[in-house]
């Protein structure tokens, strides 16, 4: 199972194996990640998965579609690299990704 | 003090279904909700966007689906108070009363909670000047619009919102319009007007930035806004207008005393109860083992709500399990012939 580093704000860190197939907010909360919040349960209707991407891997991943960049503005403090981790679905090609989460999510 | 039967907190699909449920059953109900308008997350999050699992719906948008629920409640003329915020319920012997932001009250021997995720609010800037400004001179919404006459005002936002006020607001003021990204998402029309107003020099748009700092706490003149580039430009204001749209909050929920699950309410899969006798929660909201937060289980959730909501109202009187298609008193209620 491919493994992802989920950082927060203060730079503490966790790797967990998250099944592929399943998105980095599922990863985060059937794991008990602190700092996500996924409040609609991952149908892109809320920002509350909102995390930074580490730069090494924004490029790597499948770009964002319209709807989740239109979310993102109304995300805690968006950046460049921002990205709802629900939109993200975990695969073998994704082993070592790295992201941070907000100091908050609203 | 309103009394009813039922008091339905959310006029989200669930919510508006209940009074369904409910009024066929011959129960009077009163929705209250926290936005201008019913339909909930459907309204608000998605209008225009299709729903494809609603049953013997193959598809319809947010906005229809909220459509044809008003026209399904339409016959038990139940009143919706919208603009209004649960804040407290307490019990009253068999009662619960409830009271909203405005001082409205309602007393009822059962409340439904289909709140979804909570009410729905602004998201406002993180900067705690910000803060102390609100109301004062950082706005969320445009209650009264002579209130932003000749005035310097900074707009932020990329949606319609922003672009909207942006272009009402350059009649009688000067607009600096300020979005985190190059692209705004707007009607076509309205983009165009927003460009022609930049080219006349009434509109000017800095883009892709977000908000810095405000020069002071008291008395704002100036703000300072950072690009992505790094640089950063101070920015004449005295209005600031946040379009960054809305969170959904629990809010006051959370301090009602119900067994929760993270942000969720326990409930008994049985009849949708909480941890307190005669308040319900259905819709996104509950959670019980095997929860789906689809709007079909909302209805299916409050379906059974109705049954104990009755045996609360009408505790002399036997429930009887009937059929819109064969009861003559369901059709009574609904107007039919």
């Amino acid at each position: 199972m491919p493994k992802i580093t989920y950082k927060d704000c203060q730079g503490n860190s966790k790797i967990i194996e998250v099944e592929s197939g399943l998105s980095v907010m599922e990863g985060a909360i059937q794991n008990e990640i602190p700092g996500i919040d996924a409040d609609c349960g991952g149908s892109m209707a809320c920002a509350t998965c909102h995390v930074y991407i580490n730069e090494n891997w924004f490029n790597k991943i499948p770009k964002a579609e319209d709807a989740e960049v239109d979310m993102i503005d109304m995300a805690f403090e968006p950046k460049k690299n921002s990205r709802l981790s629900c939109q993200i679905i975990v695969t073998d090609d994704l082993e070592g990704l790295e992201v941070s989460t907000p100091e908050k999510q609203t | 003090m309103k009394k009813t039967d039922v008091i339905i907190i959310g006029a989200g699909p669930v919510g508006l279904f209940a009074v369904h449920q409910l009024g066929i059953k011959g129960l009077n109900a009163v929705v209250i909700d926290n936005l201008d308008k019913a339909g909930g997350q459907c309204i608000e999050l998605y209008p225009d966007k299709p729903i494809y699992d609603i049953p013997a719906v193959p598809e319809c948008t947010g906005e229809q689906l909220t459509t044809r629920l008003l026209e399904q409640i339409k016959p038990f003329k139940t009143e919706i108070f919208l603009n209004e915020r649960v804040e407290e319920v307490h019990q009253e012997k068999e009662n619960w009363v409830v009271k909203t932001n405005n001082k409205k009250e309602f007393i009822a021997p059962n409340v439904l909670i289909a709140g979804g995720i909570g009410s729905f609010e602004p998201r406002k800037i993180s900067l705690k000047e910000a803060e102390k400004l609100e109301g004062k001179s950082v706005f969320y919404s445009v209650r009264k619009k002579d209130q932003f006459k000749d005035k310097k005002i900074s707009i932020f936002g990329g949606g319609d919102s922003a672009l909207d006020w942006a272009l009402e607001l350059s009649k009688f003021s000067k607009i600096t319009l300020i979005h985190r990204r190059n692209e705004f998402r707007g009607a076509q029309h309205t983009l165009s007007e927003i460009k022609k107003l930049e080219n006349e020099g009434k509109v000017s748009i800095k883009t892709p930035c977000q908000i810095e700092a405000l020069d002071d706490e008291k008395h704002l003149k100036f703000i300072t806004i950072k690009f992505d580039d790094g640089k950063k430009e101070k920015i004449p204001t005295d209005i600031i207008l946040g379009f960054f749209g809305l969170i959904m909050k629990l809010g006051p929920i959370a301090e009602w005393g119900l067994n929760m699950d993270k942000k969720t309410i326990e409930v008994n899969p049985k009849n949708f109860e909480t941890s307190k006798k005669g308040i319900f929660a259905a819709g996104d909201i509950c959670s019980y083992p095997g929860k789906l937060k689809l709007i079909l289980s909302g209805f299916h959730e409050v379906a059974l709500a109705s049954v104990e909501c009755f045996k609360r109202a009408r505790p002399n009187e036997k429930y009887r399990f009937e059929f819109t298609t064969s009861s003559k008193t369901i059709q009574d209620r609904l107007g039919k012939k």
